[in-house]
This record gives C-alpha cells, structure tokens and sequence, in this order.
C-alpha cells in the first residue's frame, strides 16, 4: 500500500483544482454534520452535569407546567422511604430590566434550607449560604450569569413578574457555582407566597415543581412511583421524573427532534457521498487510458483499486479534518447564539471522532464502485479509449 | 449571436451519469431549504389566520398569555359597558369571557401526552368566532359536560373524536362535535362550557380574558387606550392580531426552522463546490469543442454565457429532483409547542408555488455562482490551444 502513496499523492496533485473543490465541498458539508451531531448528542446524551444529577427527581403537576401543586405536596413528599430532602423549585418567569434576550435567564423560588441539601453540587461559602436563608428578600445567583450581568453581592436585583402578578425587590446574598445548565437566580418560595397573599391571590400557597433529593441512584424510579402513587386521586396529582427525564420532556416539546435531525443527517451525509463518488467517478473515467497503461506496465487489478480508493480516501479525510476545525467555529458560534441554552451544543471528542469516521467511510464508499470497475476494464479496449 | 441552448441540453444528456449525481446532490440540498420553507409557511399561516382586526382581547396588566392572566367578574362588567364594541341582533355587547387551560392528552406518537388548549366559552363566545363551522355533530350544550374539539385534535388524537370522551379536570367530559376555523390556531384548542370549566380547576367566577369585537377597526385603538387608562380594571387590551403574531415568535417552530434554513445554506456552498467541479470536467473534455465554436465565430461571452446556462440548467434539474423528494411532505400534521401556552398547535407543511419557487431559485443560484468560474475559464481558452488540447 505505502509503495503506492507517492502515486496517490501525484494524482491529487495532478488536478489541484479538483482535488480543492472536492475537499471544500466535503469539509463544508461535514462541519454541517459535525454541528448536527454536536446538537443530537446535546440533546439526547448529554454526560450527567454532576454525580448529584442521577440522585434528583422533579416532581410537578401531572398535566403541565402551568398548573401549580399546593405547598403541602412538600411535607408528604418528604415523608417518603428513600426521600433525603425536598425543596420547591418554581418557575417564576418575569422580566428583568426590559425583555432583551441578553436578559433572560431563570428564576426559581427555592427553600434555601432544603435547596442546600437537595443541590449538594451548588457550591458557596458557608456565612454566604447562611445570609441568604435569613434574609427573606435574599437572593443566589449563579456564577456565570452574575459575571455575565455584573452583579455582586449586595446588588439590588428587581424582577416584574407575568405569570404571578407581582414584582420582587431582592438583594444578593449568595453567589454560587453551579454544574452546566443550573445558571438562575434563586429566592424565598416563602417570600413569594407573602407577595401573591398580599395581591389578593385566592390560592397564593402553591409550588410549581419540587426538587427531591433520593437516598441512592436505585431508589429514584421508586421514589418517582411512590409520589405520583400518592397523589394519583387527589386534585393535584403530579409527574415526577429523574432530572434528566424532566429536561428531554422540554425538548419533546419541540416537536420529534430525534427524527428531524436524523433524517438531515442522512440527507447531509448522503449529499457528501454522492459529491465525492462523482468526482472519483470524473477522474477514473479521465485516466481510463492510464490506468490500461499502469496494467500492461504489471499493476495487478487490486493495486489500481488501491490506488483510487487511497485517493479518495486521503481527500475525505484530509476534508474531515478542516471540517473538525469549522465545525469547531459553528459550535461555539451555536453555543454562543442559544444564550442560556449554550451547554447544549458541546465540542466534544465524541463529534471529532464520528466526524472523522464518517469522512474515512465516504472516502471509501464513494470510490468503491468507480475502483472496482476501474480495475475490471479490458486493457486492450482501454488503451484504445478516446476519452 | 448566441450558442443554441439545445447543445447545453444535449452535452447534460450524454454525460448522464455525472449529470445525475450532481443533479441529485443539489436536489437534496433543495429538499431541505423547501422542506424548511414549507414549514415556516405552515406555521406562518396558523398564526396569521388567526385573529380578528376588529377584535382585541384583555389581559391582566404586565401577562402576555391567556394562561397566565385573570380578569375578575366586576371588570367584565365594566368592559361591557366602555364605548365603541359592536353589539348582537338583541342588543348585547360582543364580549366574552374566556377561560384557558391547559390538559395533557395521549397521542400517537407520544404516548406519554402532549399539552393541548382548552378554551372555556359563553354561547356569546360562537358570536365573535362565526368563521368556525361544524364538521361534524353539535355544538356543546352548556348545561352538560361536553367539547367540541378543532379539526387538529381530532386527527391528531384518536380519542378526541365526536363519540368518544376524554378524561380532564374532575372528570370525563364527551365529545359531541368536532369544528373547523379557517387555518387558525383555535383548530389546535378543545372548547368547553365556561363554567364547567371554571368550575372543575376550582376557579369562581371571572375569566382568564376578554375578547371584545369592536365596532371598526378603527375603535380598536380607542379601546385599548380606554382599557389602559381605567385604573380600576388593572388590565391591559391587545389587539387580537397581535396577540396571535406574538406567539409565533415564541414558538418552538421557530427553532426547528432555523436549523433546517442554516443546513440548507451551509449544504448550498458544498453543492456549489460539486457543481464547478462537474463544470470544470465538462469544460475539460469539450476543450477541442470549444476552439471549434470559436473558430466557427461564436465570441467569448456567448462561450460564457453558454456554459453559465448549462450550469443553471444543471442545477435546475437538481431543484425539480428537490422538489420532487420534498413533495410527499405537502400537508403533513404536525405539532409545534409553544412556550407561552406551554401547548400543541396543530400545523400543516405547505409545499406550495412559494416554497418550490424558492427552492427553484435557491438552485438556480448554486447553479449559477458554482458555473460560473468553469466557464469563465472556457471562454477565456485560445482558439487553437483549445483545439489541441483533449
């Protein structure tokens, strides 16, 4: 094989040009796919964010996110085999300064003293945690979004709210570090609930999801039965999934996802292999005379055959791999553009290495059927080939 | 004087096999902008039929959805009795009280139930929707538990069908008619007597909003400045258009469509790439083709211009491939949720003159920026070099 590279390097020199385009034509169409398959992996095998992850279920209303459970789900939740600990954890929406995008990020209403124990994983000083389970208007936020907004602690951090008709003053007591995907700030669920009394709310005392904490990995499908079990008959029955299953039902919400990127994929991969094996196809037909030549000259059928797929091959890769660097660009480009979302779109190992295979698999494909008839050709017939 | 196109044709012909591949590739890449297209246009027109401009509807001050707002039964009073709405046959003021929730129904594809609107009407609210027809069976009685389900339940869960029930609230509720109501989004919604509905989330008396026919166009401007000027209702009107553009934007179509436009671009420049490579081979092999048509006269903007149009023709036939590969998808069903209703709207993909002419298009300029290079290299050839060469 190696006695024929310097052959195989000649005739992709021979037509810089064409070699040239093809390469771009792959590089470009494969950092598409590197893209996809960065976003299919975000979506659907994200790593855990951290050991605690497997340990939490999210429990809410059986019918949807809009409709609230009554604060005492907490007290019986807690009473579970296998519960640690349970903290509400509900969505509060609102508008922060104006309703530009930059300014979007999640507020949750929390229990500070169940949260610390539930979100082992959000990481503060001591005397930080504590000044922000005394002070009822206090505030956490997380990290990266207190870096990204320029606040600190002891700002003043007022929230309008929409899906609850009132508005929070609050104060930052804590920053925190938070695994991928947690970035929110954080305040009293018991500071809300005076709020929404005050304005006048018949039933202020509700939560919109609870954050549990299970003793073991094994115990969480159990506990996740034992709840909805609980509650099954009762006007506010809920759904309560692992962490995990709670953030896929999201993206359920985007309608078939897993299908839409996959049939993409294959019209991006099957676009590739069909550039490529007409280009291989082009140049084969070109060298007919060529090639009868290398045969009178001793090449034997399989060494021709090696020759044209090692060609293909080497311009699949060589556009595999500037397509690692692109795809590298459109990644952190996505990551960038989906703002709080970002962590979905990852550059990983996993998207340079099936982005590499799938360029070495259309080299060969593509050259496969272009080779083998190559190699098959008549010799005589061949030499007499006028091109 | 021109080179006749018939020669193009006749060269794409001989050359079938390199003509199909590359014809395939742009194909592809057409299918996925058309596809795109097709879905915008489908949700486009959801929304967009959606709404009346002699109407607007009033929420809690500082929401922006039906869900998340409440208008109490006093203010309801005072709404009726603000200048310049529309009033029925027998006097009474076109406003209606509306409720909005949201259930979970097990569908076909997702067993496990998606979110699906259900809209809590008076006999008034029918007034202000006279658009929507029965298809089938009855309106609901407001005595009973019954709904009425829009054409996009219907086909879209089995057991919303006139006949059968479905379980939500304190119970089950029949089903005794099924609607359809333009290509709005209320097709995606499943209405129910107003107290009925109130009554089974443990929510007396008021509304979730108001939706009020004015008498013009015009007065809906007026309203809306009344309603945000009443310091009692601590509400806000927003025209029934508006309303309905904005949940286009928050819908999670938006995404998807945004993904498939970027690939459809991105595939683009690659299927450019294969084309000037196709055209630099036909240029390469036609190189004694071209001295002769120079020798016979033919000027070097006519070689041009001929190789441009084999290109776009070329990619033409990628763009028929294209539309020919996205056609079977013409008013398929599907669902896109939205964020703000945290729901289901039912939308069909339009493969119409739009998305095809835009895929059309789309290949013709592939064919066109990808051709262009190769044949600007044929027509700069020397005659007799040309004729040498190949």
């Amino acid at each position: 094989m190696f006695r024929l590279a310097p052959l195989i390097l000649r005739n992709i020199f021979r037509h810089r040009r064409r070699s040239l385009l093809t390469l771009a034509s792959t590089a470009v169409s494969l950092s598409v796919l590197g893209l996809l398959i960065a976003l299919f992996q975000g979506f659907f095998f994200a790593p855990a964010s951290s050991p605690q992850e497997a340990l939490r279920l999210i429990s809410r209303h059986k019918v949807s996110l809009t409709n609230v459970l009554p604060a005492s789900h907490e007290a019986r939740i807690a009473a579970i085999d296998g519960v640690v600990s349970v903290s509400p954890y509900s969505w509060f929406g609102g508008v922060y300064k104006n309703d530009k995008p930059e300014n979007f990020f999640a507020r949750f209403a929390v229990d500070p003293e169940e949260l610390r124990k539930v979100y082992v994983d959000y990481k503060a000083p001591d005397e930080q945690w504590k000044a922000f389970t005394r002070n009822r208007t206090g505030a956490a936020i997380a990290r990266k979004l207190a870096d990204k907004l320029n606040i600190k602690i002891g700002d003043r951090v007022n929230i309008s709210g929409d899906i609850y008709p009132v508005n929070l003053e609050l104060k930052i007591e804590m920053i925190y570090d938070a695994p991928p995907n947690n970035d929110a700030v954080l305040f009293h669920v018991k500071y809300l609930t005076e709020l929404r009394k005050a304005a006048g709310e018949a039933d202020a005392d509700t939560v919109g999801t609870f954050a549990i904490l299970a003793r073991s990995a094994d115990d969480v499908p159990r506990i996740g039965r034992a709840v909805d079990a609980l509650f099954d008959n009762s006007p506010s029955p809920t759904r309560t999934e692992s962490e995990r299953e709670f953030a896929l039902s999201f993206l359920a919400f985007l309608g078939n996802v897993k299908l839409y990127l996959a049939v993409i994929c294959a019209a991006v991969t099957f676009t590739i292999l069909l550039v490529s094996a007409n280009t291989v196809a082009m140049s084969v037909r070109e060298r007919t005379r060529e090639i009868a030549i290398l045969r009178t000259l001793g090449y034997s059928p399989m060494e021709i055959l090696q020759t044209v797929i090692g060609e293909s091959v080497l311009i699949s890769v060589v556009g595999g791999a500037v397509a690692i660097a692109f795809t590298l660009g459109l990644t952190t480009l996505g990551s960038s553009a989906l703002g709080p979302f970002g962590d979905t779109i990852k550059f990983t190992p996993q998207v340079v290495l099936a982005v590499g295979v799938t360029a070495a698999l259309i080299g060969v494909l593509a050259a496969i059927v272009p080779a083998v008839l190559a190699s098959r050709r008549n010799i005589v017939e061949s030499l007499r080939y006028a091109g | 004087m021109g080179v006749p196109l018939r020669y193009n044709l006749r060269n794409l012909v001989e050359r079938k096999g390199t003509t199909l591949m590359t014809a395939l590739g742009i194909g592809l890449t057409v299918a996925v902008l058309i596809t795109s297209i097709a879905m915008k246009r489908g949700i486009d027109s959801v929304f967009a039929g959606s709404g009346n401009s002699e109407q607007a509807i009033v929420l809690r001050t500082g929401t922006d959805s039906e869900l998340n707002s409440t208008v109490k039964e006093e203010n309801y009073q005072i709404v009726r009795r603000l200048p310049g709405i529309a009033k029925d046959a027998s006097g009474e003021p076109l406003v209606s009280p509306e409720a909005m929730t949201v259930v979970n129904l097990p569908s076909v594809e997702n067993p496990n139930g998606m979110n699906v609107s259900v809209r809590g009407l008076l006999p008034i609210g029918l007034k202000l929707r006279e658009s929507a027809k029965l298809v089938s069976g009855r309106w609901n009685d407001p005595g009973k538990r019954e709904v009425v389900v829009g054409e996009g339940i219907a086909s879209r869960y089995p057991a919303a069908r006139v006949g059968g029930s479905i379980q939500f609230g304190r119970g089950s509720w029949d089903v005794v008619g099924e609607f359809v109501n333009g290509s709005s989004s209320s097709n995606s919604e499943i209405w129910a007597d107003l107290n009925q509905l109130r009554g089974d989330f443990e929510q007396q008396g008021g509304s979730n909003s108001l939706l009020v026919r004015l008498e013009s166009v015009a007065a809906v401007q007026t309203f809306t400045e009344a309603v945000k000027n009443d310091q009692r209702l601590g509400s806000a009107a927003i025209p029934e258009k508006v309303y309905y553009a904005n949940l286009t934007k928050s819908s999670t179509g938006v995404v998807l469509q945004s993904i498939g436009f970027l690939v459809a671009v991105v595939m683009a420049i690659g299927a450019g790439f294969a084309a000037a490579n196709t055209m630099y081979a036909a240029v390469a092999r036609r190189s004694s083709e071209i001295g002769t048509l120079r020798a016979l006269g033919f000027s070097r903007a006519s070689i041009l211009k001929s190789f441009v149009l084999e290109s776009v023709a070329l990619a033409l036939l990628g763009g028929v491939v294209g539309a020919l590969l996205a056609a079977p998808l013409n008013n398929l069903s599907a669902g896109i949720g939205n964020f703000q209703t945290f729901s289901e709207t039912a939308f069909k993909f339009q493969i119409d003159a739009v998305a095809i002419s835009g895929g059309l298009i789309f290949a013709a300029l592939i064919g066109l920026v990808g051709g262009f290079l190769p044949a600007w290299s044929a027509s700069r050839k020397g005659i007799v070099a040309a004729m040498r060469e190949g």
